[in-house]
């Protein structure tokens, strides 16, 4: 598939185009006031909890849903702006979700054909075209096959394929590994990434997921309550998460407080129901700090006098070490599950946590951020 | 289920219970009475048309002038009446299903309307309006001296009238179960409005299209009361099966035997056009 794209450089499209979006929108209730802007033939991944408007966002992007004020440009066009609003059909944003929605009725490759078919390339080079495209999602020679006889990751080929094939100006990508399994999910990723690399399409990606923001994100913006709470290089922003959302995205447990010292001198992070020990090198006592450290660093135990805070569990679950405890103040534990402190553990016990200063982060809160909505 | 071959002291039942899966939901046994007698209802008075047909004089009175030429205007006017159901009903359930709110639901009830009204007061309504004194009657009739009225066009027109429904409202419910979300993937790769209708919008609703089709010939093929009134019964020009029939009960020139034998033939169309759409229902298993 690379000889035929390198065989057919006008193939493609000739110069990917940067995106930059400013807008408020509002949906009953709720109202969306973000930026967002992606370099030509970047990956912008989009997180946020449920309710954050990412979706809003993304409608908003394709065009389904009118801001009520705000600009959208693409390149040289102005596809959102006053008295501006070009229909879905004229924007060049495809649309890949969770659901392949893949036309039913249409073949996997007059589905994929079904775009150079509407801007009016002949029957016969669309559909090889379509096989091309086909082949290089890994679905060779099933071009005839309908939807109904492909596989849920299969499907969701079918329409990548598809949405490339409209040849989008922006391809935006609403959870698209959400619905398959684990196994289908990677392949998919893979081919995403291959894919959105090889034809220089600039993509917005929405997803829930870590693993994609990490592996397939040139920069990342963090979507909370329909305000943009941080926005960088996905290591950037995932290694110093500065709300709760972000950072049980990238794993770590965050503590937001204030630095003092306790009775024996120690330094440590002060917050509700927490005190985090963080060694001499922390910041002055009385600075406002934002504290990180994974919950496999942190130790639980259940005899008292011990070293640390005292705390009571509040949910046990699976985690990714073997059970992952959650304890009153928001601090998650992660334990093997051969620990011995698990024995008879119960939602209500009373437990003591410690963390090794080396293993935690503290960063100053500045004042930008400590005016965001943070808890 | 029978009880060959079970061991001894074990009931059919027994075995029926042990060694099959039963659904979960099953009718209670007391529904079987009243339903059978529904399907009594319906079915019976079809098998005494086929028990007291006059086999003997059946080919002469199917195949006399009067019958053949009914029979061919009976065909005619429904697959017009049909075209023309068709080729205005989809335009109006494509912009039925997509309204929302209190004009989606007048709209429907006017499109319902004739489905409610009896075929007679049809043909009256009909006849208010396109009659030789009608609202737009008079003025065909001045302007370009056409009159409507006791032609086979009024034929078409009273068909029309009362099929409607049946195609508009299938496709309707069609296109609502369907919904948008396949439409606005197309436009989303650069379809427009046109090639989105062409290519994916009608096309998925096309067993709903062909149901409601079926259903609207169905209709257009049975019409009496409103074709009565507004055609009139003119052998040849406005005579279709129905009214043949009832003519041929009435005793005009006919026997009985004939009025039999033509609505056998009225009941063998119909019996053709449920088998027919059945078999070419596509995506659906039989």
């Amino acid at each position: 598939m690379r000889a035929w794209r390198r065989g057919a450089p006008g193939d493609e499209r000739a110069a990917p185009l940067d995106l930059a979006a400013d807008v408020r929108a509002r949906r009953g209730v709720f109202e969306l006031v973000a930026s967002l802007e992606a370099a030509a033939g970047q990956v912008v991944a989009v997180v946020g909890p449920n309710a954050a408007g990412k979706s809003t966002l993304l409608d908003v992007l394709a065009g389904r849903l009118r801001p009520d004020a705000g600009t959208v440009r693409v390149g040289p066009r102005l596809l959102t702006g006053p008295g501006v609003h070009v229909p879905p059909e004229r924007r060049r944003t495809a649309l890949l979700g969770q659901d392949p929605l893949v036309f039913p009725h249409l073949s996997a490759r007059e589905n994929v054909a079904f775009a150079p078919r509407a801007r009016g390339v002949p029957a016969r080079l669309a559909r090889a075209e379509a096989d091309r495209r086909l082949a290089a999602v890994g679905l060779d020679g099933l071009g005839d096959r309908r939807p109904g006889a492909l596989s849920g990751g299969q499907r969701q080929r079918v329409a990548l394929a598809r949405a490339l094939a409209a040849r989008p100006d922006v391809l935006l990508l609403d959870e698209p590994f959400a619905q398959l399994d684990v196994r289908a999910a990677a392949g998919l990723r893979e081919l995403v990434r291959d894919e959105v690399r090889a034809t220089g399409t600039t993509t917005v990606l929405v997803t829930h997921d870590a693993l994609d923001v990490a592996t397939l994100a040139d920069a990342v913006v963090v979507l909370h309550e329909g305000r943009v709470l941080d926005r960088g290089r996905p290591l950037d922003v995932l290694g110093a998460p500065t709300h709760p959302f972000t950072a049980a995205l990238a794993g770590l447990n965050l503590v937001e407080g204030s630095v003092e010292e306790d009775a024996t001198g120690r330094r440590v992070v002060a917050a509700a129901g927490v005190r985090l020990p963080v060694g001499d090198g922390a910041p002055r006592v009385g600075s406002r700090v934002r504290a990180t450290f994974p919950p496999a660093a942190v130790t639980l135990r259940r005899d008292r006098p011990a070293p640390g805070w005292s705390t009571t569990v509040v949910d046990l679950e699976a985690g990714p070490t073997g059970v992952r405890v959650r304890t009153a103040g928001d601090v998650l534990v992660d334990l093997a599950a051969t620990s011995p402190q698990l024995a008879g553990l119960r939602v209500g016990d009373a437990v003591t946590l410690d963390v090794a200063p080396s293993a935690v982060t503290v960063r100053v809160a500045d004042a930008a951020a400590a005016g965001s909505p943070v808890r | 289920m029978t009880a060959v071959g079970l061991p001894a002291g074990r009931s059919a039942a027994d075995a029926g219970s042990s060694a099959q899966v039963r659904p979960a939901a099953t009718a209670p046994a007391l529904l079987a009475l009243p339903a059978a007698l529904g399907l009594a209802l319906v079915v019976l008075p079809v098998v005494a048309l086929v028990v007291r047909a006059q086999w003997g004089t059946f080919v002469a009175d199917v195949s006399s002038p009067a019958a053949v030429a009914a029979l061919g205007l009976s065909l005619g006017t429904a697959l017009t009446a049909t075209a023309v159901c068709v080729v205005l009903g989809v335009p109006l359930a494509v912009v039925l299903a997509r309204l929302h709110g209190w004009p989606a639901d007048v709209l429907r009830a006017l499109v319902t309307l004739p489905l409610v009204l009896p075929p007679v007061v049809g043909g009256l309504a009909l006849l208010q309006l396109l009659g030789r004194r009608g609202l737009l009657g008079t003025a065909l009739d001045a302007w370009f001296g056409v009159t409507v009225p006791f032609t086979t066009a009024a034929v078409v027109l009273a068909q029309v009238f009362v099929a409607m429904p049946f195609l508009v409202l299938g496709v309707e419910g069609a296109l609502r179960t369907a919904g948008t979300r396949y439409d606005e993937v197309a436009a989303g790769l650069g379809a427009g409005r046109w090639t989105v209708l062409r290519r994916v919008t009608l096309p998925l609703v096309a067993p709903g299209l062909l149901s409601g089709a079926v259903l609207c010939f169905a209709r257009a093929l049975g019409e009496f009361g409103a074709t009565a009134l507004f055609a009139g019964n003119v052998p040849g020009v406005t005579q279709t099966m129905p009214l043949a029939v009832y003519s041929a009960f009435n005793g005009a020139g006919v026997s009985q035997g004939a009025a039999v034998a033509l609505a056998l033939v009225l009941v063998a169309a119909g019996v053709a056009v449920l088998l027919a759409a059945r078999a070419w229902r596509p995506g659906r298993a039989s």
